[in-house]
């Protein structure tokens, strides 16, 4: 179990990551520390498969040298996936500091306790 | 190959191309642009159904005619099309049925702009009914979350941003773990596409190999997509999200896009898993027993509540429950149930959500019960749909909600044992509350004396126009269809099924 843990431990360190975000994203009251938590836990999900999608000794895919032999080169399609990762991840933080600008904008402050509390005694209904 | 085979892309790409057009139009323009182009989408899905119907096979597109291992694909079959179709047609309703509203919640100069993502969202809905490639799915699962956001948001007030905020991270949550089960899946297996993914899996399998991580990314999976759909613990958001939203928005994001993310588990679980394979997890049992606590859990805290809103809005929860706890079961019969109950709670929950707005508008804008007494005789038409709607959701017989229970009703028995048992309870049970809640607003509407208006009707907002009422009527003549002719929805959705493999 160690040993495993040991051997692979980038995928390890991933999880970690991931297990960090999440819990951040989830509990955190702060809602620009909750967009940080989202990032780390995409960081983490796309380190996981650019790790796994890296063979140690072997070469970007790109042919050189006349070198057509498939072992010599790694597969590309984990790294298009981590980039396609990386552009909604971003997407989504615009939309959600966008977001954030806005209820910022109505309830000066980015707590989010704050915010319901003084919701519920404005009594917002409609 | 026939031409029809281009239709499934045809939708995807001319909403998406639409999505940009509708940012230069007018706002009004924009509206009749979306209407006309919805209808035609219906037209071609309609005839993807009939062909893959009297073909008796589902077909394969593949992007740029790249073979299986790399090319992108595109799957139809006729389960796919019936989804995409109903998807439509409400989606449809909701947006003439709404307009009414809309108008009025948003800004005139951004109506285009609230078009233009609800085209978007349409690509998105499609494109996850059709797409034969799990990456495809994530990425159209954020695209469905950005624009469910957006439409959220289009209606400027306070509470929508705090919803829309509360919604968001969860739907965050849900797409992190999404994403990392579908890694975790390409990891073991190595393709992206279903098919070849499928393979993989059933050979790991019956080598004993990798049978952890393989429950693990299914349970990552299942949990995400059922955050993102509201299934019970994850439905506290649901009131503020559906309720507090313009009517076509509601309307949408509680009919078509929580449903849109459970059609994508059911694709995942019998074109990637495998039905053997899933029924042997314990992911299948903890999402019967989630679903069953969600249909009791929705409808208590939809009895809960003061605001009629709300109460639709947790009734969702509570008919989630329903379609999870059939997904749970495992049986082919248990997902026709779910995916008839997909349909059935798609129409009658759009219809609740278009009449409850004009039930406030007669009441002096106010969604109170207390206020709504009497608003049946203001307001007749809404009045009268809401209880055609009610009467469905609580399961009397010629409506789909009755025709859905008895499904569920003929899975559990095919399933036997202590299950057989907890559903029967659990049906029954369910249907007291809805009773309970459903019933009681209905009396309330129509009840005229005693009504303790504490704010007066200031003036009664002219008739209602043919433009509320066809859609309404066509929402309401799909429900009675589902309820006579479920055999027909029945028939089509088994054979669907059977081309899933």
């Amino acid at each position: 179990m160690i040993h495993n843990l040991l051997s692979n431990y980038v995928e390890a360190g991933a999880i970690v990551l991931f297990g960090i975000g999440f819990t951040m994203l989830l509990f955190h009251k702060n809602l620009i520390k909750k967009l940080i938590g989202m990032n780390i836990m995409d960081t983490g999900v796309f380190l996981f498969l650019a790790s796994m999608g890296y063979i140690s000794g072997r070469k970007a895919p790109i042919i050189a040298n006349g070198v057509t032999d498939m072992e010599a080169y790694i597969n590309p399609v984990p790294a298009g996936l981590v980039l396609t990762g990386i552009v909604v991840s971003v997407s989504v933080t615009a939309v959600m500091l966008a977001l954030s600008v806005r209820l910022y904008k109505r309830y000066h402050t980015l707590d989010l306790d704050d915010v319901y509390a003084l919701s519920v005694h404005i009594n917002e209904d409609r | 190959m026939p031409f029809v085979w281009n239709f499934p892309l045809f939708t995807i790409v001319l909403c998406l191309f639409s999505g940009v057009l509708c940012m230069m139009l007018r706002g009004r323009t924009a509206r009749n642009y979306t209407i006309v182009l919805e209808a035609v989408l219906i037209v071609m899905v309609s005839a993807v159904l009939w062909y893959t119907y009297t073909a008796g096979s589902a077909f394969t597109y593949s992007m740029g005619e790249f073979p299986a291992p790399w090319g992108n694909e595109i799957r139809a079959g006729c389960l796919e099309a019936l989804i995409a179709l109903a998807f439509l047609i409400v989606m449809l309703c909701s947006v003439i049925g709404g307009w009414r509203f809309t108008a009025l919640d948003i800004d005139e100069s951004k109506i285009n702009l609230y078009f233009s993502i609800l085209n978007l969202m349409t690509a998105a809905l499609m494109a996850m009914a059709w797409t034969n490639d799990i990456f495809t799915g994530y990425v159209f699962v954020e695209i469905l979350t950005l624009t469910s956001c957006g439409v959220l948001i289009a209606r400027e007030i306070g509470r929508t941003t705090l919803a829309a905020v509360r919604y968001m991270i969860l739907n965050l949550l849900g797409s992190g773990l999404f994403l990392l089960g579908v890694v975790l899946l390409y990891d073991l297996t190595g393709n992206l596409l279903m098919v070849p993914m499928h393979e993989a899996i059933e050979e790991l399998w019956a080598a004993g190999q990798g049978i952890a991580p393989l429950t693990l990314a299914m349970g990552i999976i299942t949990i995400g997509l059922g955050i993102k759909s509201g299934l019970f613990p994850f439905h506290y958001w649901m009131p503020d999200t559906y309720g507090m939203a313009t009517p076509t928005s509601g309307a949408v994001l509680s009919s078509l896009v929580s449903k849109s993310y459970i059609f994508l588990l059911i694709k995942i679980v019998w074109r990637v898993v495998g039905l053997d394979i899933w029924r042997e997890m314990p992911v299948a049992r903890i999402l019967f027993v989630l679903g069953i606590c969600g249909m009791v859990a929705g409808s208590m805290s939809a009895i809960r509540v003061n605001n009629i809103n709300s109460m639709v809005a947790f009734s969702s929860a509570a008919q989630i429950g329903y379609i999870y706890m059939g997904i749970g079961l495992g049986g082919p019969a248990g997902f026709t149930a779910a995916i008839f109950h997909i349909l059935g709670h798609a129409v009658t929950k759009s219809l609740l959500f278009l009449t409850t707005p004009r039930l406030a508008e007669v009441s002096g804008d106010s969604l109170r019960f207390k206020d709504l007494q009497g608003s049946g005789y203001r307001a007749p038409e809404s009045g009268a749909f809401f209880m055609l709607a009610a009467l469905s959701m609580i399961g009397i017989p010629i409506f789909a909600g009755f025709s859905s229970k008895i499904l569920f009703g003929i899975a559990a028995a095919d399933e036997g044992g202590w299950r057989f048992f907890v559903i029967m309870l659990a049906l029954a049970f369910s249907t007291l509350l809805n009773i309970l809640y459903f019933l009681r607003t209905v009396i309330r509407i129509y009840t005229e004396r005693g009504s303790t208006l504490t704010r007066p009707v200031i003036d009664m907002p002219g008739g209602v126009k043919w433009d509320y009422v066809l859609p309404a009527a066509v929402l309401t003549l799909a429900n009675l269809f589902l309820g006579l002719f479920s055999w027909a929805a029945v028939d089509v959705i088994e054979k669907g099924l059977g081309m899933f493999f």
